[in-house]
């Protein structure tokens, strides 16, 4: 229920109600979103998306940092040791976007 | 696909794994609140993945699961009425009320429509002007602006002829409640990332210093998992209990300020029954005096309703973190995603059906069957 997924903003428009909306392409699907509460974005930007609102800007630099940290992990020695297996399969698009 | 695809690497997860495995020293019990995140820990296998110190219980933040008996036997009540278009998400379809559920009414020539997201009804409303539009707005925080905009925005275009059922229900008070349970084993919690993406997490900050347990708000992907999991460790064994942030690329302590703006402005909190738990103090929304012209349990004055849960299901002690699916004698036998006994199973999200539709209830045979 409470799954959203980041999508790229591709347009800004206003509809005639005078709401803020636009359109978010999440990996080849576009998607009618609801902006008025992310009054902070750019066409360009990355947003999260839960139920066809954008509810926060997906903040690139913190992304980037976070991940290179957890890239530090893979440097560690010590850490090659007792190792498991770990499947992780991939997630299409329509299994994430199965229910709101 | 870029923010989702990179967390889901499988080396970086062997290391957050093996991080894991070297500093725990002792027992530690983790509940990950939200249904999203056991689904994810579920399908991915992360808690088998995790180091036998490490058990995981799930946690209550599955808003389908936890909404009423009573609440569903209204919605469905009001569905079921000629003058009515009864909206909702596509998760509450299948759940079954005292009699029957969404699916069987509309089979039945009830007017039952599934939105993407509840600015559609707005739509169905205005094409429809001979008919009552109700949306049933359930969900935590994370939902709670997009129902709060739509009848902000009905209210504002004069749309007279929509309104919403609400059953909304907060994370806190649900957490102060497992907290403060005699039977609670629960001494860390993995925060729900997307409801804190909405109101932050400044609230959480009293409930870790009050119950010294540690909060990390964690995202949704298994790596997103393991790190919240790591970082929760690391505060056990280092016997702190602080809110910390494993997900700041969406979320902010103070969550999003205009959202939050609007939520307060439609919806007052109140006190709500959640299904297998019963009632807690202040865990709900309801729509303020004000937009009381969109609110459908006024509006149709369905009557109270007397229900009957199952007398076997364990869902209640599950939802806490007590018990989990394969301790109930129902579990996968008299209970399954087909025919739910109770709300643990009656969305994919609860930790019942997501044991389920893993194949959990096939392992809990075998090991039965295995040694002697």
């Amino acid at each position: 229920m409470c799954l959203a997924i980041p999508g790229k903003l591709i347009e800004i428009s206003e509809n005639p109600e005078g709401v803020r909306m636009g359109k978010a392409n999440f990996g080849g699907i576009v998607k009618q979103v609801c902006l008025e509460y992310t009054p902070e974005v750019n066409t360009g930007d990355y947003v999260l998306v839960h139920v066809g609102f954008a509810l926060s800007k997906v903040d690139e630099d913190v992304a980037a940092r976070t991940y290179a940290l957890l890239e530090e992990m893979k440097q560690l020695d010590e850490l090659q040791e007792g190792e498991m297996g770990v499947e992780i399969p991939a997630q299409t698009l329509e299994e994430r976007n199965g229910a709101p | 696909m870029k923010y989702l695809d990179e967390y889901r690497d499988e080396a970086l997860a062997q290391k957050v794994v093996a991080e894991i495995r070297r500093i725990v020293t002792r027992p530690w019990v983790l509940m990950e609140v939200c249904g999203g995140q056991t689904h994810t820990i579920v399908k991915y296998g992360i808690d088998h993945l995790l180091p036998d110190e490490v058990e995981l219980v799930h946690g209550p933040g599955c808003p389908v699961c936890v909404t009423s008996l009573e609440m569903i036997d209204k919605a469905h009540a009001i569905a079921q009425r000629p003058d009515v278009i009864f909206c909702s998400f596509g998760d509450m379809l299948r759940v079954p009320g005292s009699e029957a559920d969404l699916l069987v009414l509309k089979s039945r020539g009830a007017d039952v429509r599934v939105v993407y997201s509840p600015l559609d009804c707005l739509k169905i409303a205005r094409t429809n002007p001979g008919k009552k539009v109700v949306f049933f707005a359930i969900g935590f925080e994370t939902t709670a602006p997009s129902n709060a905009m739509s009848v902000w925005q009905a209210h504002k275009q004069g749309i007279k002829n929509f309104s919403v059922l609400v059953s909304h229900v907060l994370v806190p008070p649900a957490m102060e409640s497992i907290l403060a349970s005699p039977l609670n084993r629960v001494q860390g919690f993995l925060g729900p990332g997307h409801v804190c993406t909405v109101v932050g997490y400044e609230e959480y900050e009293p409930l870790a210093a009050r119950f010294h347990v540690p909060i990390v708000v964690t995202g949704f992907e298994p790596l997103d998992l393991l790190e919240g999991v790591l970082m929760t460790i690391r505060q056990l064994e280092a016997g702190t209990y602080e809110v910390q942030n494993q997900y700041p690329r969406v979320v902010k302590r103070e969550g999003n300020r205009v959202a939050r703006d609007l939520v307060n402005k439609v919806f007052e909190v109140c006190d709500r029954k959640w299904r297998g738990v019963g009632s807690i103090p202040k865990s709900g929304y309801k729509l303020r005096d004000e937009f009381r012209d969109h609110d459908a349990e006024r509006l149709f004055e369905v009557k109270e309703i007397d229900t009957q849960e199952s007398s076997i299901c364990m869902s209640g002690l599950v939802l806490q973190g007590v018990k989990k699916p394969h301790d109930c004698p129902a579990f996968g036998t008299l209970c399954t995603p087909l025919h739910p006994l109770g709300a643990t199973m009656v969305s994919a999200e609860g930790a019942c059906a997501a044991y389920y539709a893993y194949g959990r209830h096939l392992q809990c045979e075998k090991k039965e069957l295995a040694p002697v």
